[in-house]
């Protein structure tokens, strides 16, 4: 048993990359140790990564695959032998087993006696094996974006491969990936140990050697330790703590080998541009921490996180250098917002015919038009049902939604627009409903992101968003497969997140048709969030697939309707009564297909009387009656939305489910009967079908 | 503001800002780069050059290093903003094919100006680089050193719309930054460019270039001709699309023997793309270039660009293979 290591290193892999690659890497290696029978059973495969190396140690791996042996059959004893000389066939199959004629042996089987051969194989040695397979999974690890490097040669890879180390133990394991020997050299940290190799005596003894090097190799160390840092700088400024940002912690994990954190400071002067700002530059430009008082505002700090550990003369000179950077940027930031103001958002609505929206529909002015008129019919259906909101505001908000696309700061920050124009409005002394509705208008940014909190601002995200999308549509630009480079399926989350969660009386077909008149697009669009919806209520609700599948067979229009009749269903579908109906729904369900795939005709109006003298036995009488009084609740219930109390009563039937399916055959051979009851029971499915489709719940 | 321990410290023994470039060519001259002189047209940066442009393509390896002044005209700000040039000095590095220690090498470079990275952060941050007009793109780094963005540093994996073999790293250091950096100056116009040694007399940045800076953004923003802008950019269009032509049909030709091939003009023509690519970028900075235009105008400089990368490859690999059989 021995411990192996695989250590790859490259050049800086970008950061937003190496996750993945680690695990990757982990997966192929034990993928193959697997696959070659290497694996002991109490073996451990742990990764490791920095920007500089990826890295697999393999605990408890075999040095050597163990020998096999197989039983081979090979003709009949007869044909092989005769007279006990070997003929043809037995000297043909021994060579094929690769042993002497001597060697084989008699095998008796049921059909007789057989010539066989015991095939012994050496198992290969794992360094051997190693060497031979491991290049080829190093090199098919997937990058979001590689690059050639050797003159001629035809391997990419995320950046050069510049050194590997791989041993069996204290052995080196001879492989060679992309032109590099595998050797025990590993390399240290690029400043704090220099350019002398890091030599590795053992595999086990991975992570200890390359810490005296001043690497860090284990990700959740360095996190943890990044974490512990940023929360002893911030102790040095009382009551203060820093922005909680996992995604930039993990960014500057993976931009650091040795990391450590120094707190700086900055002018409060620029505390007076909005906090949105600072935090962008600080975060997306900078990728420092921003801090906050007790007060919850920013306070004038900011957290770096460096990839060095620095004397107090270091540290000082780092602090001043990243301080001045960022003053510098705030600076930019600051010019820009008072440049900004010289140009108002009422005086830019002109100068968006000068910015594109998309080449074959319009500019953004044009874009404007479209959004004020769907947001005019959005309002007036609002507005019916009596919603109060202040309607001159959500016009000023729609028609300014998009001047910010021409502000200088939202030039620089493209991350921040909408946010901006918010901010300007609010600056400009629009009124905070206007400055509230566009500061929110590309919120939800993401399925776990908040709507907008106004219904000003709910309307204009609505229209905005369900403009593109028919728009889109309408020049075939919809999304396909995994190709959605308009970002269409997040627009439709945002629509349907939205009418969910606003309490606006709108369903989805009003904010469609809000759009304009019918058109073919519509109807895609409707179909299209369709898929959205069930993609809500799968994955952000998290409904069972089967109780959204369920309900969306009775409908979606009405979203926030599908959500409660989702609830009732999801809290009574594992009563033993409701499982029973929806097992006898899915049997009717399967009757009924089966009988108009042979041609049956019958119609489902049996309540017209016709076929109610046609019902002969007492079950099927009583499953009539039990259903007439069933459907009536049912209805009334649901009228009042009280789903819960509806699918309990629809549990009531099962008593006389049951019994019609115990005592009555449906395919009687008489056609007459044979129709009536299959009109029966298929207007009993579809009579309560209008909750849901109890026939989709899985019951099994 | 005020000098801080720190700041006297640093600026003290700091390079000028041609000691800087000094240095650089010294450090990149004995690891056997050729040295060039800037590039005597209008370039939007080093790339740009045909040192570069031109040099990464086909087989033949080379190490060269220019200090290229860039112009982006509509980057001026009349000499007002203490970061933001109209024209900035790059200088340029082409590692043909790139040694196994060209990082090493780097940070050795960055030593070699004073920079003592014991004192400082030193990040390689993912930054791809391209040139649509120029049908260029490589995968690489923002160096960053105590957060400042102070080198681009690329492997160039395609050119001319054509893929590199052998492929190529590119350096370009931003002087200026790192000149304000070392001399720990907020305005790039403060750097000292030169230093009397005697009289330890300063020349700034400012007193050498503020006047250019001013008067240029007054010509790019307010008085350059857009009429007459886009008349010379027609011309040297026209111009250039003629001689690609001919080169095409040259290059191609199985009569014309090896020496009118090599005598044909291709760098001329290459001026003649680079001439449009200036315009463009005035023009762009005149606000003469509608969003929707804007990728047309792109779309004819690669024409440009990309039909003298193909020729020049071309004309490299017809020349050096019956230069070898004459």
């Amino acid at each position: 048993m021995a411990d192996f290591l695989l250590e790859i290193g490259l050049e800086e892999v970008p950061a937003r990359m190496i996750a993945g690659a680690e695990a990757e890497l982990g997966r192929r290696v034990k993928d193959l140790l697997t696959r070659e029978r290497l694996l002991s059973t109490e073996a451990k495969l742990t990764t490791y990564s920095t920007p500089r190396r990826l890295a697999v140690l393999a605990a408890g791996v075999l040095t050597s695959q163990e020998d096999t042996e197989e039983k081979l059959t090979g003709p009949s004893w007869k044909i092989a032998f005769k007279d006990g000389a070997p003929t043809a066939a037995a000297v043909a199959f021994a060579r094929k087993a690769g042993v002497e004629v001597s060697a084989l042996e008699k095998v008796a089987t049921a059909k007789g006696e057989y010539v066989g051969a015991t095939v012994k194989r050496a198992g290969r040695a794992t360094a051997e094996l190693l060497a031979a397979e491991l290049p080829r999974e190093v090199l098919s690890l997937y990058w979001a974006k590689n690059m050639y490097w050797r003159a001629g040669k035809p391997e990419r890879f995320v950046r050069p491969v510049r050194w590997v180390v791989a041993l069996l133990d204290a052995a080196i394991v001879p492989l060679e990936i992309a032109g590099i020997r595998a050797g025990n050299a590993s390399r240290g940290h690029r400043v704090l140990h220099g350019e002398t190799p890091v030599v590795v005596d053992a595999a086990k003894s991975y992570t200890d050697t390359l810490r005296a090097g001043k690497v860090v190799v284990d990700v959740a160390e360095r996190r943890q330790s990044i974490r512990k840092a940023l929360d002893k700088a911030t102790r040095t400024v009382p009551g203060a703590r820093w922005r909680e940002d996992a995604a930039l912690v993990e960014t500057v994990v993976h931009l650091t080998e040795w990391p450590t954190v120094i707190l700086g400071d900055f002018e409060s002067e620029y505390l007076a541009l909005p906090e949105e700002v600072l935090v962008t530059v600080m975060r997306d430009h900078q990728k420092y921490f921003a801090v906050e008082g007790a007060d919850g505002k920013l306070a004038p700090h900011f957290l770096a996180v460096l990839n060095t550990e620095a004397d107090e003369e270091g540290a000082a000179i780092i602090r001043h250098g990243n301080a001045g950077v960022l003053r510098s940027r705030f600076k930019d930031a600051q010019f820009f917002w008072n440049f900004d103001q010289k140009t108002p958002l009422v005086d830019r609505v002109e100068s968006l015919k000068a910015v594109t929206f998309q080449k074959e529909l319009g500019s953004y002015y044009w874009k404007t038009e479209q959004d004020l008129a769907v947001a005019g019919k959005l309002a007036a259906t609002v507005k019916a049902a009596c919603v109060a909101f202040d309607e001159a505001a959500l016009r000023k908000a729609v028609e300014l939604a998009k001047t910010d696309l021409t502000a200088e700061l939202v030039k620089e920050f493209t991350e921040l627009q909408g946010i901006i124009g918010g901010l300007y409005a609010r600056a400009q002394g629009l009124g905070e409903t206007v400055a509230k509705a566009i500061y929110d208008q590309y919120t939800p940014a993401s399925t776990e992101d908040a709507i907008p909190q106004t219904v000003e601002g709910q309307l204009l995200g609505l229209a905005d968003r369900i403009q593109t999308i028919t728009a889109m549509f309408g020049i075939g630009a919809a999304p396909t497969g995994s190709k959605d480079p308009f970002a269409l399926r997040r627009a439709a989350n945002a629509v349907v997140k939205i009418v969910a969660e606003s309490g606006l009386p709108l369903t989805i077909g009003d904010v469609i048709t809000a759009t304009g008149p019918s058109t073919p697009e519509q109807a895609e669009t409707f179909l299209f969030l369709a898929e959205r919806i069930g993609f809500y209520l799968k994955d952000v609700r998290g409904f069972a697939y089967d109780v959204v599948n369920a309900v969306m067979a009775a409908g979606y229009d009405d979203v926030r309707d599908a959500i409660a009749r989702a609830e009732a269903l999801t809290n009574v579908r594992d009563s033993e009564d409701f499982l029973a109906i929806s097992a006898a729904f899915k049997r009717i369900k399967n009757i009924v297909r089966q009988a108009e795939e042979k041609g049956e005709v019958f119609s489902v109006t049996w309540k017209d009387g016709k076929f109610y003298g046609e019902l002969v036995q007492p079950e099927e009488k009583a499953l009539i009656k039990a259903f007439d009084e069933v459907e009536g609740k049912v209805s009334e219930l649901r009228a009042k939305r009280d789903y819960r109390a509806a699918l309990e009563t629809v549990a009531t039937l099962r008593p006389a489910v049951d019994a019609f399916f115990e005592k009555v055959m449906v395919m009687s051979p008489d056609p007459e009967l044979r129709k009536a009851r299959l009109g029966m029971i298929r207007q009993v499915r579809e009579g309560l079908a209008g909750i849901a489709d109890f026939s989709e719940i899985v019951t099994g | 503001m005020p000098s801080t321990p720190v700041a006297s410290s640093l600026s003290s023994s700091a390079l000028t800002f041609q000691e800087l470039l000094f240095r650089l060519q010294n450090f990149w001259a004995e690891r056997g780069c050729v040295l060039q002189q800037p590039y005597d047209v209008e370039v939007g940066a080093g790339t740009m050059a045909p040192e570069t442009f031109l040099r990464v393509l086909g087989p033949k390896p080379y190490r060269v290093g220019y200090a290229q002044p860039s112009r982006r005209p509509a980057d001026g700000r009349y000499g007002e903003n203490p970061k933001r040039l109209f024209k900035h000095t790059q200088f340029q590095l082409i590692l043909k094919p790139p040694p196994v220690n060209v990082q090493e090498l780097y940070l050795e470079s960055l030593e070699a100006i004073g920079i003592d990275l014991g004192k400082h952060d030193l990040k390689f941050e993912e930054d791809n680089w391209e040139w649509p007009a120029g049908g260029a793109w490589g995968v690489g780094w923002q160096v960053m050193l105590d957060g400042l963005e102070i080198t681009q540093f690329t492997y160039f994996q395609q050119c001319g719309g054509m893929d590199l073999d052998p492929i190529c790293a590119e350096l370009t250091y931003g002087l200026e930054r790192i000149a304000a950096f070392l001399q720990d100056v907020d305005s790039i116009y403060d750097i000292v460019w030169a230093r009397d040694l005697e009289t330890g007399a300063a020349v700034t940045y400012g007193e050498v270039r503020l006047a250019e800076e001013l008067q240029f953004s007054v010509y790019n923003f307010e008085v350059a001709d857009v009429a007459k802008l886009w008349e010379h950019f027609n011309l040297y269009e026209a111009e250039a699309k003629t001689l690609i032509d001919q080169a095409d049909a040259l290059l191609h030709s199985e009569t014309a023997g090896a020496a009118e091939k090599k005598r044909f003009p291709l760098l001329a023509t290459y001026e003649l793309a680079l001439k449009c690519s200036n315009l463009f970028n005035l023009l762009d900075a005149r606000g003469a270039i509608s969003v929707t235009e804007r990728v047309g105008v792109i779309g004819r400089i690669r024409a440009l660009t990309v039909g003298v990368a193909k020729a020049y490859a071309l004309q490299q690999s017809e020349t050096a293979s019956s230069s070898l059989t004459a």
